[in-house]
């Protein structure tokens, strides 16, 4: 297990690795720098040149990011010249909210769709199994946005039980758990779809297998055997899928956040695009992937843990 | 060897499962080509059939629907600014005073063109990485592995959106970029059957007969990843039309006056609650109705991929 943890951690690194050029790669490909896309195309030659030796601009590129790398390590991210605010303060402020979002979204669409995949599984073909893989087919061809709309009609407008927007949200579930309701609810069921589909052709391969016929003709009832012996066997590449979905989970938030109002970092995210606001815009997305490659890692673990098969790959 | 042995090699090792078991060599035919095979798994299956119909009635109605039905899509008109439904605008007006419905037979064209443009180019391109990681293998695959791991991890909106606010999106660029993220898990599909095919008895027996590795991919290996490729690039369609959608939504799309169902719905979003809903509502029941036939085709495609793999 710790042979295979480190190898996973090894990949780890040298994922973010990647990632980090790749931010600090954008980052030197501005077209007129990343002192123009600051003071706007008017500054003049003087302003440019001063804020480039400041920011240690002229320097050679490896340089500059080793020189990146040890500051973003250390949680210097840069400064804000947009929202006047440093962007380790402002990721501290944003980033948990979606972090929030999208935790709470994943552990309800999983325990959702880990006992609608054992059903429809172990119902397979008949009508109930049929008009659920129908609606989560349904809703699994639908865009997020769209979703959300829905919801907020049938939710807000129709039947008025939760608001209609976040904005309000100020990052405490005891308080505003009702803000969070249309948002968790847009993103789970997206997810739902996703899971549920998977779980359910992970539960029908499994009750082919030799040991669910041992487990049978031992005498287990087919509730034993489902939920002592399938469950268990179907849910680890579930929770692998956990693990796969996060980037696009986190995608997803973006547009949930921007639909509702939802102040997390995707919706600071998405203003500071418009604002062409480059710290804040690559801080995010270096700390966004880390925790998405970070929960990817954690998910492998998980996984190992569940299945020692995976272990010796 | 005898002229055409090699072929009749082939043929018994990469033919239907009967033939390999067959007592004499005289019993060579088969009882039913692959293609029968397939085209009987896919039409007993009455959704798929069903599923083909509507695109084809989808694409005919973006086609062939400007060729009946004239609008103007390139003046805006604000006299005629969010009108309902009449006779003159069957489905309404644009908040720029376009008619809804030749805009939605527009939109459609860049969808379709879109969504195919991706699926052959991601599927392309992750063919050729994942076959040329799994065939080599070693090193060169775990590098070439990690690149697309890393590519994965990565929230593709977040890039998309850093992307959009350095250069002007296009078409063409919006069909990289969903391309762009769309062809690293085909590279995966295709690296991992590379490296079970490779193994398989069939095709250590062609190597076996002399059989050389450009021989090899395109007649062995290929063939037999070329159904799970089909089924691949449809799901892919589906996929970047939503994902062109969200782009819409967020306002990345291509500027006026080219459109696409993603902005026509985005739009609709931002006016439903004015009261405008046939901004909305055909426009949403159009791509639904779009994504989910191609989903369901693909899922089909795949069922008569496995009947075809099965029969072996």
């Amino acid at each position: 297990m710790l042979g295979y943890s480190l190898r996973r951690f090894g990949q780890a690194l040298i994922t973010i690795f990647v990632v980090s050029l790749i931010v600090f790669g954008v980052l030197h490909a501005l077209p007129g720098g990343l002192v123009r896309a600051q003071l706007g195309s008017k500054a003049t030659a003087i302003q440019v040149h001063s804020l480039e030796v400041q920011e240690g601009l002229l320097r050679p590129l490896p340089i500059q990011y080793l020189t990146w790398l040890w500051s973003a390590l250390r949680g210097n991210l840069g400064f804000s010249y947009k929202l006047n605010e440093s962007v380790a303060t402002l990721i501290g402020t944003y980033v948990p909210r979606t972090f929030l979002l999208v935790l709470v979204s994943l552990l309800l669409a999983v325990s959702i769709a880990i006992p609608m995949g054992l059903w429809q599984g172990y119902r397979r073909n008949r009508a109930d199994d049929h008009a659920l893989s129908a609606t989560m087919l349904i809703l699994y061809s639908m865009p997020t946005f769209l979703l959300g709309v829905i919801l907020i009609l049938v939710f807000n407008l129709w039947l008025p039980v939760f608001p209609s927007t976040a904005s309000d949200f100020g990052g405490s579930l005891a308080t505003d758990a009702a803000d969070l309701a249309l948002p968790v609810l847009t993103l789970c069921l997206a997810n739902v779809s996703y899971f549920s589909r998977y779980m359910r052709s992970a539960v029908i391969d499994n009750l082919l297998e030799d040991y669910v016929r041992t487990a049978k003709a031992k005498g287990a009832t087919s509730r034993r055997v489902l939920l002592r012996h399938v469950l268990r066997n179907s849910m680890t590449s579930t929770v692998t899928l956990l693990g796969l979905s996060l980037p696009y989970t986190i995608s997803g938030s973006l547009i949930v956040e921007a639909l509702f109002n939802y102040p997390g970092a995707g919706l600071l995210f998405w203003n500071s695009a418009q604002n062409r606001d480059f710290p804040v815009l690559l801080g995010i997305v270096l700390v966004v992937t880390v925790a998405t490659v970070a929960g990817n890692f954690l998910a492998d673990i998980a996984y190992g843990i569940i299945d020692p098969r995976v272990r010796l790959r | 060897m005898p002229h055409g042995a090699e072929e009749i090699a082939d043929q018994v090792i990469a033919g239907t499962g009967e033939m390999v078991e067959s007592e004499t060599f005289g019993d060579l035919s088969p009882s039913a080509s692959p293609l029968s095979i397939a085209l009987r798994t896919f039409s007993a299956n009455k959704l798929a059939v069903a599923s083909l119909a509507m695109l084809v009635i989808v694409v005919a109605f973006c086609y062939l629907g400007p060729v009946f039905y004239h609008t103007n899509q390139i003046a805006t008109n604000l006299l005629r600014e969010n009108q309902g439904p009449s006779a003159a605008h069957p489905l309404g007006t644009s908040p720029t005073g376009k008619d809804e419905l030749g805009r939605l037979m527009l939109g459609g064209q860049s969808t379709i063109e879109l969504g195919l443009a991706v699926g052959v180019i991601a599927t392309g391109f992750g063919l050729v990485w994942g076959t040329v990681s799994g065939f080599i293998g070693g090193a060169v695959d775990s590098i070439m592995m990690r690149v697309v791991d890393a590519l994965l991890s990565i929230p593709f909106l977040f890039f998309v959106i850093l992307l959009a606010s350095i250069v002007r999106p296009t078409l063409i660029l919006v069909i990289l970029v969903i391309s762009g993220v769309s062809w690293l898990s085909t590279a995966r599909l295709v690296r991992g059957e590379t490296l079970s095919l490779r193994t398989r008895d069939y095709v250590s027996a062609a190597r076996g007969f002399g059989a050389s590795n450009t021989r090899l991919i395109a007649r062995h290996i290929g063939p037999n990843v070329l159904g799970v490729l089909v089924v691949n690039a449809t799901l892919k369609v589906a996929d970047a039309i939503l994902t062109f959608a969200a782009l819409g939504y967020l306002g990345l799309s291509v500027p006026p006056p080219a459109t696409n169902w993603g902005e026509i719905l985005a739009g609709g979003v931002n006016n439903f609650f004015d009261g405008y809903w046939w901004q909305l509502w055909p426009a949403a029941i159009l791509i639904v109705v779009t994504v989910l036939a191609v989903n369901v085709l693909g899922d089909a495609l795949r069922d008569v991929v496995e009947a075809r793999l099965n029969q072996r």
